[in-house]
This record gives structure tokens, C-alpha cells and sequence, in this order.
């Protein structure tokens, strides 16, 4: 990729409160670069709200703190995004759909880059179809080709697989982590077996805060299978039923 | 086929009890004319009325694509002007209080008897509808899509183009399926008040000469002219939106 140059990490301090209602105080997190940081929780504990402050979209609350990069470089047009609902346009082909952000920054087409990536996610026999023609698990592979043309450094990622049946999903983030190399990644899961096989660091957010969960010595992909995935998937498990 | 077989049964049964009604209760003609009477006037003054109704056909077609221009143009100046929707949008509900038939004697006193009051009082007719479901459209784009636009550093003005006009597509579609029906009774409300030519002015002058069975000979041309302009624009919105119903 040639991101992985540029990919630098980030780091975002504060708080965030929607009115009078604290949603987290005193955040601290950090995404090395280059590396898969996942942000693991139950559902409506902040995790979204983390990677929409990084991407700069409107969260509805206040946010009180700073979100900055370790090369320095301003952050936005820095990043990809791809969330759970695939939001593929449903009036473009796959094709269109890939070239959507080109399309938008009214840049030239890049068709070539384009077929490109669809053939590496395996959808070149279904360029021209559009996505109610799709499966699940092909509109996230369009999503992800698509999230790809942005060849953008850091990729953040909400719970993009969470809708996929597991064989998929499993598939997916083999795919998504092998094309995503290099990249700075936060991806946003409430699934520890998600967490434990793709993340370089684990980052538990549950209502008491945010706290590093120990990933051992084996660097990921990890396999589903391998103890070691295993038993961080438990820990994770038993951290979050703790809380 | 089914909905053909539907519509020749509902045909039929009109006709026999609309027959027999007229038979039982021997009303005359000249108050309510059968079915077989008013067929026998349509074919006998069928280049009559095929004169009149295309009179109408034209007023209806112009109203509706000034009316479908005005409409959608008002609703994207509302979405790129934060003035235009503080001032206008409430002028523009205000507006909709005032009958808008009340207006067609004025427009006939300021337009004349030709065809351009006609094509005003048919644009009038339907330009909220038009203007309002396109709004509502543009408005309800799915925020997910706008969330990617926004991370992709669309410009918004791209995003009106690209994302949210084709999103409301099929919301304007609805408006102009809407405005195909209410097209003919704008053109024909201007017709009465004041005009020499259309169907609307046939009905007047069949009534007034108490050619009953002529005037619901243009009543039903009138009638078939709104069906057809009806399924013509509901199709072409079809086809326009055919991703949104995922067939």
C-alpha cells in the first residue's frame, strides 16, 4: 500500500458530553501507526462517537479535548471510513459506487484503479451490477474497494462486519486486514473474537472508562482457531462481563 | 393480465347498473344520458372533441413541465439558501391557504383567454405539490450517505447533485404522479372561467346547449387523458427510480 508511508498515528485527549449528560471523561487513546488499534464495548457506551469525532462528523454533543497526529499533518483528507451499513449508493454500480469519492471531489475517474480493486476483491464478474443485486458479504467487498480508492492512511472502521453471518465476516477480515496493511486502522467492534484476531492493540471502552487489554506476543491476523486467539477472545469476554 | 380482466369487469359492471338505473327510473337524456348514448355521441363527434382535447392535452403538458421545473427548481434553492427557506418557505405554505381556483378568474383578466392562463392556472395547481415532495426528498437523504460524502471531501454542492438528488428521485416522482392528476383540473378550471377552446369549454358549451351526452363524451376524453398522463409519468418515474424498489 502506498499508504503505509504516510500512515502516522493519532492520539485524541478529552471529554464528551451530550448536554448535560457526560458520555466519557477524560479519554485517552492513542492508534499506532501502521497497526490495527479495535475499540471493544457495548453498545452505546461512546465507541462510534470516538471515530466520529476523529473523522469530524457531527456527533451532536460537545467535545472537549484535542485529536491530533504524531507526524504532525492535518487530519482530515486523511481518512477512509467505512461503516456498518455498507452505504453503497443504490443508483450506481459497483463501479460507480468505487469511484464515488473521485466522482465527488470532481477528480478524473480512474476507471483502471478502479477495475483494479474490484478484481481484488473478487467482484469483477458483478462491476455493472448494482448492489440490491449483491449478497451481504459482496456490498461489503464493494464497501471495502470503494473505501480502498480513497488510498487514504488511516481507516476508520465502525463496525463494518457486524451485520455479516460469521463465515463471511470471518472472510472479510481476512481480506479487509491484508489490503488494509500498513494502514493506521481503528476499528470499532462490540464482537472480542473480531477483537482478538485483528487487533494489534485492544482498547476495552465499557461505562468505568477506557482501559488496554493485553493482546500477547502473536501479531495478528490470528487465526480463529489458534489458542492464543482463543484466550485473548475469553479475557476480552470476561473483561466486558465484568464491567 | 389479471388487472386488464379487473378493469373490463369493473367496465362492465358500470356500464349495466349506470344502463339500467337510466332505464328504471326513466330519467330523460337531457338530465342523465346512458352509457350506449354517450359512446354513440363520442364517435359522432369524435373530431370534435379530439380538436378540444388537444387543446387541453397541451395546456395539461405545459403546466406540468413548467410546473415540474418551477417545483423542483424551489426545492433546491431552499436546499442551498438559508434565506430562501427562512423567507420563502412560509410564503410558500402561506400560500397554499389561498384556493388556488379562486385565482382563475385573475389569471384569465391578466393573461387573456388564450392558452397561457390555463397553462398558469395547471402550474399553480401543482407546483407545491411538486416543490414539497422534492423538498421532503432532499431533506430525509439517509445520513450515512452524507457521512460519506462528508468524509470523501465533497463539496456541497456536489453532494446536492450527487447524493441527494438522486436520493429524492423517488419522492419527486410520487409529487409528479400527484401533479398528473391534478394537471387536467387546473387546465379545465381555467377552461370554464373563461376560454374558447378545450374540453373544459366543450363541457360548457355542450351543457348550455343541453347536449348532456356530448358533454359527458368530453368528460370521459377528459378522464382518459388523466389516466393516461397518470401511468405515462408513474412509469417514467419507474424507471427513473427502479433502483429504490430493488427490482
Amino acid at each position: 500500500m502506498t499508504q503505509s508511508q504516510a500512515s502516522g498515528g493519532i492520539r485524541i485527549r478529552g471529554s464528551f458530553s451530550h448536554g448535560e449528560q457526560p458520555l466519557f471523561d477524560e479519554l485517552d487513546l492513542s492508534l499506532e501507526g501502521g497497526q490495527w488499534t479495535c475499540l471493544l464495548g457495548p453498545s452505546g457506551v461512546g465507541k462510534s462517537t470516538i471515530l466520529r469525532l476523529i473523522a469530524g462528523l457531527d456527533t451532536g454533543g460537545v467535545f472537549d479535548g484535542s485529536i491530533s497526529s504524531d507526524n504532525g499533518v492535518a487530519l482530515p483528507g486523511r481518512f477512509a471510513y467505512m461503516a456498518q451499513s455498507d452505504l453503497l449508493l443504490p443508483w450506481l454500480d459497483v463501479r460507480g459506487n468505487v469511484m464515488l469519492g473521485t466522482s465527488l471531489r470532481g477528480q478524473d475517474q480512474a476507471l483502471d484503479r478502479a477495475d483494479q480493486l474490484i478484481e481484488r476483491v473478487e467482484l469483477s464478474r458483478h462491476a455493472g451490477k448494482r448492489p440490491h443485486e449483491l449478497s451481504g458479504g459482496m456490498r461489503q467487498r464493494a464497501a471495502l474497494a470503494r473505501t480502498l480508492m480513497e488510498d487514504r492512511p488511516l481507516l476508520l472502521l465502525d463496525e463494518p462486519f457486524s451485520a455479516l453471518d460469521a463465515r463471511t465476516r470471518s472472510e472479510m477480515q481476512e481480506l479487509a486486514f491484508e489490503m488494509l496493511a500498513g494502514c493506521t486502522v481503528l476499528l470499532v467492534t462490540h464482537d472480542p473474537a473480531e477483537a482478538a484476531r485483528v487487533g494489534h492493540q485492544v482498547y476495552l471502552l465499557t461505562e468505568a472508562g477506557l482501559e488496554c487489554a493485553p493482546t500477547g506476543e502473536q501479531i495478528p491476523l490470528r487465526e480463529f482457531d489458534d489458542p492464543e486467539t482463543l484466550r485473548i477472545q475469553s479475557q476480552l469476554f470476561a473483561r466486558l462481563r465484568q464491567r | 393480465m389479471r388487472r386488464l380482466r379487473d378493469l373490463v369487469l369493473i367496465v362492465i359492471v358500470v356500464t349495466a347498473v349506470w344502463e339500467l338505473l337510466v332505464r328504471l327510473s326513466g330519467v330523460p337524456p337531457f338530465i342523465l344520458p346512458g352509457p350506449f348514448r354517450v359512446a354513440g355521441a363520442t364517435i359522432n363527434h369524435a373530431g370534435l372533441i379530439g380538436e378540444h382535447a388537444l387543446v387541453t392535452l397541451a395546456e395539461v403538458l405545459a403546466g406540468l413541465v413548467l410546473g415540474a421545473i418551477l417545483g423542483a427548481g424551489t426545492s433546491l434553492y431552499l436546499m442551498v439558501s438559508p434565506t430562501a427557506r427562512r423567507l420563502l418557505l412560509p410564503l410558500m405554505v402561506f400560500s397554499q391557504t389561498v384556493p388556488v381556483f379562486a385565482l382563475a378568474p385573475l389569471l384569465t383578466l391578466w393573461l387573456g383567454y388564450g392558452i397561457g392562463s390555463k397553462i398558469a392556472m395547471t402550474l399553480l395547481i401543482i407546483y407545491f405539490p411538486v416543490a414539497s415532495t422534492f423538498y421532503d426528498g432532499l431533506r430525509n437523504t439517509p445520513d450515512g450517505f452524507l457521512d460519506l460524502a462528508a468524509t470523501m471531501n465533497a463539496t456541497p454542492l456536489r453532494t446536492l447533485f450527487q447524493i441527494r438528488v438522486p436520493a429524492a428521485l423517488p419522492a419527486l416522482a410520487s409529487g409528479l404522479k400527484l401533479a398528473a392528476v391534478y394537471a387536467p383540473i387546473g387546465a379545465v378550471i381555467g377552461e370554464w372561467v373563461g376560454a374558447s377552446r378545450g374540453l373544459g369549454y366543450l363541457m360548457l358549451l355542450a351543457n348550455g346547449r343541453v347536449k348532456i351526452d356530448l358533454m359527458f363524451a368530453a368528460l370521459f376524453v377528459l378522464a382518459a387523458l388523466t389516466i393516461l398522463l397518470h401511468t405515462a409519468v408513474s412509469r417514467g418515474g419507474h424507471r427513473l427510480t427502479r433502483w429504490s424498489t430493488g427490482s
